[in-house]
């Protein structure tokens, strides 16, 4: 188990713990825990509903992949650190990790 | 193939909303219990996300085929439909959705086609795609006035001075085409390279260092400013530092996002942004209404397009009670009755 973290509009941080022996995503987590992401395309890096920015974290988790870059380039608003959860598999170190969401539902 | 028609006016009995992979097939098990069927789609092409989005990718959940990519199964069920001569209305978007006094339904388009219909049938998968906007304050206000998402008719923009923004292929080919006919063409995006098409960077690369576009990469657009009327973009780049540009038209170009639009005010029951329905058979809060595929909920919901086929196989029987006025369907193998004809 690791603990994650979602830093509000206020800066205020809630820990989720994830398992991260069971192939999940990011993006599947943040969606169980009710936030608010919509996954519309259900994983395939084509919708965006599901951008994050790696607030804290290793380096490499800041870095998009490329299937990433190439919906990321598309959209308004991004940072330099922006990923799509759905590309973001949970693994041992990315405990202690903070990311903020960047997708709302009510833009999507 | 199925084609759009031109007819401003159709009656049928099923008017389907959506032409995906669900929607086609509803035209397939409706055509069973010879029920005519109508397709509205606000794409011009059928196939939905398939053809839209990820014409190229490999489906793996298909029963019977252990793969197939994702257009292969578009003409497919095309094919199989075929027997049953859909007519459809493409590259149109519902509007407006009225009850008859003899509780059957009339639905609008933004194009004004009309389409009679016993039963509407919802398919609309994750909605209609519509654009992305960049947050930008004022933005709503100069739409039609100098802004514009799309581009429908390049045409308009001969002679104008452009400001075009985004970084994906659909920002450099506008470029590449609007620098033809426009008197000033200003791309901006935020990265310091292009990830589209390579050829068509290399192009826009290439009309930025002969000065025959302005180039603006690192920057983003931050404000709009206007008098009634569109009349300049102000630019800002990574170090905070802006440019104010004098333009006739700014056009983002952000790709589309899926959204519900104007089905959301017809007073159905919505769950975070899906229909909700009765599993019997499918059926909204609205009778006459079934929703079927990714844009419906119920307990247990897969977003699957073979569940969506499932769906609207029970849709159909139900909805034939509707459409024949109370009768029963039979219910046939396909086995039995041989080749499937209207």
């Amino acid at each position: 188990m690791i603990t994650l973290f979602v830093e509000e509009e206020s800066g205020e941080r809630s820990p989720i713990e994830v398992p991260t022996d069971m192939q999940l995503s990011l993006m599947e987590v943040l969606k169980a825990s009710e936030y608010p992401v919509l996954a519309t395309c259900g994983g395939m890096a084509i919708c965006a509903t599901c951008h994050v920015e790696v607030v804290e974290g290793d380096e490499h988790y800041k870095e998009a992949t490329d299937p990433e870059l190439d919906m990321l380039d598309t959209l308004p608003e991004v940072t330099d650190a922006s990923r799509l959860a759905c590309q973001m598999r949970l693994a041992d170190d990315m405990d202690g990790m903070v990311v903020r969401i960047l997708a709302s539902e009510e833009e999507y | 193939m199925v084609q759009s028609i031109e007819d401003k006016r159709v009656e049928t009995d099923i008017c389907i909303i959506g032409a995906g992979p669900v929607g086609l097939f509803a035209v397939f098990e409706a055509g069973l219990l010879k029920m005519r069927c109508h397709l509205i789609d606000a794409l011009p092409q059928v196939g939905g996300q398939l053809s839209e989005i990820y014409p190229k990718k490999p489906i793996y959940d298909i029963p019977g085929y252990p793969d197939i990519l994702a257009q292969d199964l578009v003409d497919k069920l095309e094919q199989q439909i075929a027997p049953f001569e859909p007519t459809a209305t493409l590259g149109e978007r519902v509007e407006e959705l009225e009850r008859l006094e003899d509780d059957s339904f009339r639905l609008q388009t933004n194009e004004g086609t009309k389409v009679f219909s016993k039963v509407v049938v919802i398919a609309g998968g994750l909605g209609c795609f519509e654009p992305r906007k960049p947050p930008i304050t004022n933005l709503e206000n100069y739409e039609g006035k100098g802004i514009d998402y799309i581009v429908k008719n390049p045409e308009k923009f001969r002679g104008k001075k452009l400001v075009l923004a985004g970084g994906g292929d659909s920002a450099l080919d506008w470029t590449l085409y609007l620098s033809e006919l426009a008197e000033e063409v200003t791309l901006v995006h935020r990265g310091s390279s292009f990830r589209g098409a390579p050829d068509s960077a290399e192009k826009v690369m290439s009309l930025a260092d002969q000065h025959k576009i302005n180039l603006q990469l690192n920057a983003n657009v931050t404000a709009i400013q206007g008098n009634g009327k569109l009349n300049a973009c102000v630019i800002t780049d990574k170090e905070k530092t802006s440019i104010t540009v004098d333009t006739d038209y700014f056009i983002p170009l952000f790709g589309l996002s899926p959204k519900l639009g104007p089905i959301a005010n017809w007073n159905l029951n919505l769950d975070r942004n899906a229909i909700v329905v009765n599993t019997e058979d499918y059926s909204t809060n609205v009778p006459g209404i079934y929703a079927i595929g990714d844009i419906n909920t119920y307990p247990g919901k897969l977003k699957l397009i073979l569940c969506g086929f499932h769906e609207a196989a029970l849709m159909s029987h139900s909805a034939y009670r509707v459409v024949s006025g109370g009768k029963k369907p039979s219910f046939k193998y396909t086995t039995v009755n041989g080749a499937p004809t209207m």
